[in-house]
């Protein structure tokens, strides 16, 4: 409650034109000079050390950090035209059909050329973090059972034990929640086993969020037996080494989120935003990534480890799940699978 | 242009051959584009075809309308080339039902088996479409439904591009290849030319011979030719030598009786005066009979370098029996033949004749451009493998003039007016001795008079 009154006293004081699309927090990192404005869908506790980092090797730029949801943060793009320097975003779909509708400026240097080739999308849409898409399960509730490794394993736990499990699984509304719309979709993509899990999770009443946090907090709470499709980097930073709460990556597939960014077409101080983003590939801004921020940065060896990863590729089939009418068609046959009334 | 052509059959060869490999570096260039950006363009075309296909083949007839149902795969395989922007749009029944609505139609209308192209400019930038239309039953009523998936094309610029590049490359790399090989060709083409160029220039100034040895057919009619006029001016040559050889020896032969006439009459007569005339009319006969003789001995050498008969000989013997054949000649004079030969034979292999006519020469020179009392010495040694003849004399010298002027053909010295000569004496002596691979110097001493040199190699 205080954040949003100081954001909207900022509002007051500094100016800032009325926006349409909801803003989740507003922060000024003051600086000497030009003003960098950021719009992203990551939390500013999760960013600050990044933009601390940037203004010391930049001490002439003051930063502003707008967080929204994905949806908003599209929105304001794509329908409202609101003026940043540089886009975050973990929704990919959402990221790629402004690229791809011509919203994104094109931006190059060394360090976006350094990119492995999956990392990016024409020279407009870099990824910047690689995220696993995990399931995180209470020890406890798992007692007397072996944890699932793979989705075909899940499936025959929770088949086997209905009475354990049921109104005690979570997962994301992909109604609400944009990441959990892509998880979702990409999900079916890869396998036909997540419609035969939705439909064991749906006979289970499973309890739908709109965001990871929320579902690690209820996990850790006993509230929560488990939780399909949430971010491991969040997971791997507030459930302990050694604790209840275990982080599972799915050996049949883990989807591998790419945060990315954008300059936009649009933006005032194009090159600040180009600024802002070579520093997030820069080795300093890798390393704050990692240590700081608590996010996995681009790393290829780390994905060549790893086999059960498999990135959500950048590519126009993104543009597929963003067509209302497909949307629509999904989101009906995920709520027929899912929401048993 | 024509003069610049016309100075080098080489540089026109190259010109032309580089000029050719020019026009076919640049028709490479464009065929492997063009060839390169249909290929491109067919493989880009066919993938942008199947995808809106793979969309038309998923239309299904429901009850509330027509049911779309795009596959991941048919967005997804048009990134699997190239990074370009994707657009869409499908129409049923002529109302957009998802997609971009400013996508332009096909302008010729689509068809219902395959694919239709076409290319348009869409939200400033240059687009592919393809478009393909399909009929879907719903309520048993046909509706039209059009599907039309649009890609840009940097990819392939890109591609293209790319290509361009090395079939530029390739266009200068076969242009390079060329213009060495024209280099060479042009070399190898004219090689049996400068050959026969370089072959007829080495010839010395007697060699008449016909050009022999293999020449190119192309050749053949200039070396036929060639020959024809060689054997033309060989056939001149001998006949202005035998006319020379017939006239001199015409003149010689009436001058031996008239100087034989004459000196019968010096006998008979005492009277002071008749005898002066007479002497001196004896002189003149004796003149003229040795410019006759040059002549004719000339003529001989001329033909005999280029038909020598090579024999062994000794060099001393010839020299003794010049000296004393000479001799009355030089006592008439009052002049003094001195002649050191040394103890061992000297042999040489050479025309005798020819190194005769040489020798004699040399000494009638010193003889006639001598003062009376003077001294003429014949020197026959040996010196690092080659036969040195010197002929001294203490006469007029050169005055100034060099061995080389001296030998040429009716060349003579600027103070030799009184005396009767020909100008063919030295010329004889040089030709003989070129022709025989030795040497002639002619030097003045530094006592006065002239000293000739010959040096021929040893056998």
């Amino acid at each position: 409650m205080r954040t949003y009154l100081i954001t909207l006293a900022l509002i007051f004081m500094l100016g800032v034109p009325a926006v349409a699309f909801e803003i989740e927090e507003d922060r000024l990192f003051p600086g000497a000079g030009q003003e960098l404005r950021i719009l992203s869908t990551t939390d500013t506790v999760i960013f600050s050390p990044l933009i601390e980092g940037f203004q010391k090797t930049r001490p002439d730029l003051a930063v502003r950090y707008t967080v929204a949801s994905s949806q908003e943060v599209f929105r304001a793009i794509y329908d409202e035209g609101a003026q940043f320097d540089l886009v975050i975003s973990s929704a990919m779909d959402l990221q790629m059909k402004l690229a791809n509708d011509g919203f994104a400026a094109s931006f190059s240097s060394a360090a976006t050329q350094a990119l492995p080739r999956w990392a990016f999308w024409r020279d407009q849409l870099y990824a910047f973090t690689q995220e696993p898409v995990v399931m995180i399960a209470s020890r406890h509730a798992f007692e007397g059972l072996v944890m699932p490794r793979t989705r075909q394993d899940l499936i025959r736990v929770l088949r086997d034990n209905p009475d354990r499990f049921r109104g005690r699984i979570g997962t994301y509304d992909p109604q609400v929640s944009g990441a959990g719309y892509l998880f979702a979709t990409q999900d079916t993509r890869q396998s036909d086993t997540f419609w035969r899990l939705a439909e064991v999770m749906g006979a289970l009443a499973p309890r739908l969020y709109a965001s990871t946090g929320t579902m690690i907090d209820q996990l850790r709470d006993g509230d929560l037996a488990l939780a399909y499709n949430v971010l491991g980097s969040y997971a791997n930073a507030r459930l302990p080494e050694g604790g209840d709460g275990v982080v599972v990556e799915l050996e049949d597939f883990t989807l591998t989120l790419l945060r990315t960014a954008l300059v936009p077409q649009n933006a005032a101080n194009p090159k600040l935003g180009g600024a802002f983003l070579d520093y997030l590939l820069s080795g300093e801004g890798r390393r704050l990534i990692r240590d700081e921020a608590g996010l996995p940065p681009i790393d290829e060896s780390a994905l060549a480890a790893g086999q059960h990863l498999r990135p959500i590729r950048l590519d126009p089939g993104l543009l597929v799940f963003a067509d209302p009418l497909k949307r629509q068609r999904f989101l009906r046959e995920w709520s027929g699978a899912l929401i048993h009334p | 242009m024509t003069g610049f052509f016309a100075q080098s059959i080489r540089r026109r060869l190259i010109l032309q051959l580089l000029v050719v490999a020019a026009l076919l570096s640049v028709l490479l260039y464009f065929s492997i584009r063009s060839v390169a950006d249909d290929a491109v363009e067919t493989s880009a075309d066919s993938i942008l075809g199947a995808a809106t296909m793979a969309i038309a083949d998923q239309l299904r007839g429901a009850d509330e309308g027509v049911e779309v149902d795009i596959p991941y795969s048919a967005f997804s395989m048009l990134g699997s080339i190239s990074q370009d922007r994707v657009f869409y749009r499908i129409v049923v029944g002529g109302q957009t039902i998802t997609g971009y609505p400013d996508l332009p139609n096909p302008p010729q209308g689509a068809s219902l088996l395959s694919p239709v192209f076409y290319s348009t400019l869409f939200r400033d930038t240059h687009v592919r479409i393809a478009a393909v239309e399909r009929a879907v039953l719903v309520e048993r009523a046909s509706v039209p439904v059009l599907v039309m998936v649009a890609q840009t094309r940097q990819g392939q610029a890109a591609i293209v591009a790319t290509m361009a590049n090395r079939a530029a490359a390739l266009g200068l790399g076969f242009f390079a290849v060329a213009a060495v090989l024209s280099l060479l060709t042009a070399s190898s083409v004219l090689r049996p030319l400068r050959r026969l160029a370089g072959a007829v220039g080495r010839r010395g100034p007697q060699d008449l011979r016909a050009v022999t040895g293999s020449t190119p057919a192309e050749l053949a009619p200039f070396v036929l030719a060639l020959n024809g006029f060689i054997s033309r001016l060989r056939g001149a040559l001998s006949r202005t030598e035998t006319f020379i050889t017939e006239a001199a020896h015409h003149i010689r032969t009436p001058l031996a009786t008239v100087r034989a006439q004459a000196e019968i009459a010096l006998r008979q007569t005492d009277d002071a005066e008749t005898r002066a005339t007479l002497h001196k009319m004896i002189r003149a006969v004796e003149d003229s009979s040795r410019s006759a003789s040059q002549l004719l001995d000339h003529a001989t050498v001329v033909y005999r370098t280029d038909q020598r008969d090579e024999a062994a000989l000794d060099l001393g013997l010839l020299t003794r029996d010049i000296a004393r054949r000479l001799e009355p000649t030089a006592e008439i004079r009052d002049l003094t033949l001195g002649l050191t030969l040394p103890e061992t034979p000297v042999e040489i292999k050479g025309d005798p004749l020819l190194i005769e006519s040489a020798l004699r020469n040399l000494v009638d020179n010193a003889i006639k451009y001598s003062l009376a009392d003077g001294r003429i010495d014949i020197a026959l040694t040996v010196v690092d493998g080659r036969a040195e003849i010197t002929v001294a004399d203490t006469g007029r010298g050169l005055s100034g003039a060099t061995a080389q002027e001296l030998t040429e053909r009716f060349r003579r010295g600027v103070n030799v007016a009184d005396v009767v000569g020909s100008g063919l004496g030295l010329t004889i002596v040089a030709e003989v001795a070129a022709a025989h691979g030795g040497r002639f110097a002619l030097t003045e001493n530094t006592g006065g008079g002239a000293c000739a040199r010959i040096s021929l190699p040893l056998r």
